[in-house]
């Protein structure tokens, strides 16, 4: 029985457990900074547009396609608006990409989620981004039915 | 202390002054043996062993082994928690059998007893440390220093061996490292006792590696993977405030950036 099994072969006792590879450099730390600092900036800007649009003058009856009009008319508002959908799309991705680095356990889930959530950030960013700098409440060629009731004023 | 066990079970006679009690104590442990005919399957297994309010987890386990289940496996060396072999999760809760008394741990109800989380289990409690001292090595736990050796010590300050004495005190017994979730389901975290032990050395004032271990730490799975959920901070049983030490190091990496 001895010499039968003599030639068998052992494996080493510990198997190298190497880092798949190194991923070292500054994106991580960049992006943990950028998550509180944009935190911190996003506190101002959503609570200020929460306080504009729902406490001052007639408040929440305010608010009608005409108000936004008239919001989206000042260059501040375009740029406050501008600030908080990139701020808040690039916060709540990259906090969405940290979710799923920690939980996808297979690196093709991990692929497929984080393509998905990228694929929304582009379509949410670009359709705002647009919206806010090409908005116009009464467009010339339209039909007039369908034009806010302040159009037709002039 | 045996005097208590030989008593006659006729009677039950007034405790002697200064007698440690002994009451019964049911351990639930978890099982794993590829070889026996649960096979890749692990399965809870129950002991009842007599035992006095002065023993600790590892007494009952030892007393299990050497009276009712010979191949009940576990690590242990020292027995004193200093070796950090005998670290498991025990109710729940990593500690160290060596340090964990029973009557701590409600022995009321069965006490669970399972082996660590996160590394693979090669027999019953016993898991396979190796990932978890690749990681430790690969942070260079050793001093680094550049120029001429001096002919006598390396001296320093009270206050500057202050700065890291808290994580001096690392066992390497793994007890953070396998409670921290991240390392669960990610095993290519560096994990907290790996950045303690880098700790040490950073914040050393002999040591001028500070820099090489940063540049190994700012990695996707280095620090920045750490979620500060301070489960490592409770689970050290040597008092570690491990996400402190961690948290001391991430800054350390944004001074060092900006």
């Amino acid at each position: 029985m001895a010499q039968a099994t003599s030639q068998v072969t052992v494996d080493a006792p510990r198997s190298p457990y190497d880092r798949r590879k190194t991923t070292r450099g500054n994106f991580e730390l960049y992006s943990w900074v950028f998550m509180r600092a944009s935190g911190v900036v996003l506190l101002v800007l959503i609570f200020g547009h929460l306080w504009m649009n729902l406490m001052v003058g007639e408040g929440v009856h305010a608010i009608d396609f005409g108000f936004v009009a008239g919001k989206w008319a000042s260059p501040l508002w375009q740029v406050w608006d501008l600030l908080m959908l990139w701020l808040a799309m690039i916060h709540g991705t990259n906090g969405v990409r940290t979710i799923i680095n920690d939980y996808a356990q297979r690196d093709g889930t991990r692929m497929v989620l984080k393509g998905l959530l990228y694929l929304a950030f582009v379509v949410v960013v670009v359709l705002g981004t647009l919206v806010i700098f090409t908005f116009d409440p009464c467009p010339t060629d339209a039909p007039a039915d369908l034009l806010a009731s302040f159009c037709s004023a002039n | 202390m045996t005097a208590v066990l030989e008593n006659p079970a006729t009677e039950a006679p007034e405790p002697k002054a200064g007698a440690v009690p002994s009451f019964d104590v049911t351990l639930r442990i978890r099982r794993y043996n590829p070889e026996s005919e649960h096979g890749e399957e692990s399965v809870w297994d129950e002991f009842t062993v007599t035992v006095h309010g002065t023993d600790r987890v590892l007494d009952a386990l030892h007393m299990i082994k050497w009276e009712q289940d010979g191949s009940l496996t576990f690590r242990r060396s020292c027995a004193h928690g200093v070796c950090g072999s005998d670290a498991m999760r025990i109710n729940g809760r990593n500690r160290l059998a060596c340090k964990t008394l029973l009557k701590d741990v409600n022995p009321d109800k069965p006490i669970t007893v399972e082996p660590i989380k996160g590394l693979p289990v090669v027999k019953d409690l016993v898991v396979d440390m190796e990932p978890f001292f690749a990681s430790y090595r690969e942070i260079m736990p050793f001093l680094i220093t550049s120029g001429n050796e001096p002919t006598r010590e390396r001296l320093q300050s009270a206050e500057d061996r202050a700065r890291f004495d808290d994580t001096t005190k690392c066992i390497l017994c793994a007890a953070c490292t396998s409670s921290c979730p991240v390392f669960w389901t990610d095993g290519q975290y560096f994990g907290p006792a790996a950045i303690v032990n880098a700790h040490r050395f950073i914040f050393d004032s002999r040591d001028e590696g500070a820099t090489q271990r940063l540049e190994i730490l700012n990695d996707k799975e280095g620090v920045w993977r750490c979620r500060t959920t301070f489960n490592c901070t409770e689970a050290c049983p040597r008092g570690i405030e491990v996400t402190k030490a961690i948290q001391e190091v991430k800054r350390a990496m944004i001074t060092r950036a900006f």
